[in-house]
């Protein structure tokens, strides 16, 4: 620390040309933040899903059905501990663009399935109690303002294209970040009678969550299972649940690669202009260098002034954008629905600490290398 | 310092110093089988024409340089033998230069200029502050501690150059032309400090310089021209 003089005396030197580099820098590094924050809402809920649980599908598509009579088949299949099912609901709330996800479930097992969905007791039992109950994530209530107590009139364009009405019951929470808090779940029974009384759909459901004994039999336990419903009439189709998130993003493309390509861009550009900015730099004080030889520092430390020089733009210039990037997405999901998971990870914040002190390494290894190499008496003369 | 350099005292002892550059295809003798003596505590003033190589061999006394051959030893210690890092750290502990255009940093404060040798020390930040107000107090400038140099006056800058160049105690101050780029009244000034340092506080000093006049103020002047001492003069 006791050259920290003398680098930030020297970065401070030519005060615009550094004001612009960090500003370039701080914009990339904002443009990863946000777009790592977009990475997470569409793909990164694989990373919460649990390994023990298997998700089985239609065979053909997401869309299909399947009967709801494979449960009791599948609970009877060795290495399956809980089996439970959801169905798209896909019901509108006053406008389409109020995009949250409904699905009717059964309560307990659905419950016990899913232990990260965190719901008080009473509202449990109030939910068990009250057929139209539905209870809805914090952050769907949040934003509709919905409170227990509220009867919630949901129109579904698939189910009967009738509105719907749910009273909501209670509210829950997720026990780890990034759990989604969007959904509205209501009782499977309701939605099934309902479904009889008009002869629609009756006794079909999306799709099964599995839960089993040992996620190291998870491969061996999915062939088991569509083994059990080979040359039916509705195949199966059994992945694991990260898979099957995973599937489900892909519907967008893969996010991961679009990211990584524009990242990958933005982060060149930067690399050509502070590495500019730094040749630049230690360039116009040649002489200073010689200076500092001549006092008697060695070629080592010169190398580690110009390197700690330009790691300390890029960690500023990073940091600044990295905390912008947290403040603009710590409002949460700027779609109001569609990104439930849009928040910039730990992980991904360390990451880019890490990527600013590589970028910092990389533009100033030449310029160092530069300044390692002069002669001092050489230098002097420039002086 | 060795049996025989203690005995004569000598603290810079060049010997049979030869000195080429390579300009293209072209080789260029800069010194010439020079030898010179440099006693402990002598203020020498090295004079010559432009090109006669006055800086040349002055970059050898103070490790900036090899020569292509002959010997270069300070204090005993035979430096043209050393490695980059072995000098860069010799002239740490041994050397302190004063340059004609002052060379000083111009994002630091006087204080920060001075201080830079010392951060090649071990001393405590206390103790770094210490040998700094002591130097700048010596150089008369302790009440200019916080100005950066483009504040100061050429005679203010030079003098901070010398505090940077005497605050590590240095064995041998190397003087660069230290006035040939202040008026009459401030090169008076500086050289008014470099017979002090030599005559009050023992320094020994190597002054190269054009004027008769700053060579005039030291205990000894040689000549060098093309690459060879001519004449010698004692004060």
């Amino acid at each position: 620390m006791k050259f920290f003089h003398l680098i930030w005396g020297n970065l401070l030197r030519r005060k615009l040309r550094t004001a612009l580099t960090l500003l370039s820098i701080l914009v990339a590094f904002v443009l990863f933040g946000v777009l790592c924050a977009v990475k997470e809402a569409l793909a990164g809920g694989i990373a919460v899903v649990g390994a023990n649980r298997l998700i089985v599908r239609h065979k053909v598509s997401l869309i299909q059905l399947l009967p709801e009579t494979y449960k009791a088949r599948m609970e009877k299949i060795p290495g399956v501990a809980a089996v439970t099912h959801q169905t798209w609901f896909g019901g509108i709330y006053q406008d389409p663009k109020n995009f949250f996800m409904q699905n009717p479930v059964i309560p307990d097992e659905f419950l016990a399935m899913f232990p990260e969905i965190v719901l008080p007791p009473e509202q449990l039992k109030a939910w068990k109690e009250t057929r139209t109950g539905a209870i809805v994530g914090r952050k769907t209530a949040e934003r509709f303002h919905w409170k227990i107590g509220d009867k919630i009139p949901i129109k579904s364009p698939i189910w009967m294209q009738k509105t719907w009405e749910f009273d909501i019951v209670g509210i829950f929470d997720g026990s780890t970040k990034g759990w989604d808090t969007t959904p509205l779940y209501f009782r499977y029974d309701y939605f099934d009678e309902v479904r009889k009384g008009q002869n629609f759909g009756t006794g079909l459901v999306g799709w099964y969550t599995i839960q089993i004994q040992d996620p190291a039999q998870a491969a061996v336990v999915a062939q088991r299972i569509d083994d059990e419903f080979a040359n039916s009439t509705a195949e199966t189709r059994t992945e694991p649940q990260g898979a099957f998130v995973q599937a489900f993003a892909n519907q967008t493309g893969n996010i991961v690669l679009i990211v990584s390509g524009i990242l990958g861009a933005v982060f060149f550009t930067i690399l050509l202009v502070t590495g500019s900015t730094m040749s630049q730099a230690v360039r116009e004080r040649i002489g200073e260098i010689g200076v500092l030889k001549a006092i008697g520092f060695t070629n080592g430390q010169v190398l580690a002034l110009v390197l700690a020089e330009s790691c300390l733009l890029t960690v500023i210039g990073g940091g600044l954008g990295l905390s912008f990037a947290y403040l603009a997405t710590a409002a949460g999901d700027p779609t109001h629905g569609m990104l439930p998971r849009y928040f910039l990870p730990a992980g991904d914040l360390w990451l880019g600490l890490a990527i600013s002190v590589i970028l910092g390494l990389l533009t100033g290894f030449f310029p160092a290398l530069q300044a390692m190499r002069l002669q001092v008496a050489e230098a002097l003369r420039r002086m | 310092m060795s049996d025989q350099s203690s005995k004569n005292d000598t603290l810079v002892r060049v010997d049979g110093v030869e000195k080429m550059f390579r300009r293209g295809s072209e080789d260029i003798h800069v010194l010439a089988n020079l030898s010179l003596q440099v006693p402990a505590g002598e203020f020498l003033a090295l004079m010559g024409p432009s090109g006669s190589g006055k800086s040349t061999l002055l970059n050898l006394i103070g490790g900036l340089d090899r020569p292509t051959k002959g010997t270069v030893q300070i204090a005993g210690e035979r430096i043209d033998a050393l490695s980059d890092h072995q000098l860069a750290a010799w002239r740490a502990r041994h050397i302190g230069f004063v340059f004609q255009l002052y060379n000083l940093m111009p994002v630091l404060t006087a204080e920060l200029n001075v201080e830079l040798p010392l951060l090649l020390t071990s001393l405590s930040k206390a103790e770094r502050r210490k040998h700094v107000a002591t130097a700048l107090a010596m150089v008369g400038l302790s009440h200019r501690a916080n100005h950066y140099p483009r504040t100061l006056s050429g005679g203010e800058q030079q003098r901070v150059g010398i505090a940077r160049g005497i605050v590590t105690d240095p064995t041998l101050l190397l003087c660069d032309e230290p006035t040939g780029d202040l008026d009459g009244k401030a090169g008076d000034e500086i050289l008014n400090l470099l017979q002090a340092l030599n005559r009050e506080h023992g320094k020994t000093i190597i002054m190269v310089t054009h004027d008769p006049h700053a060579s005039a103020r030291a205990s000894r002047t040689v000549h060098l021209t093309k690459g060879q001492l001519t004449t010698e003069a004692l004060q």
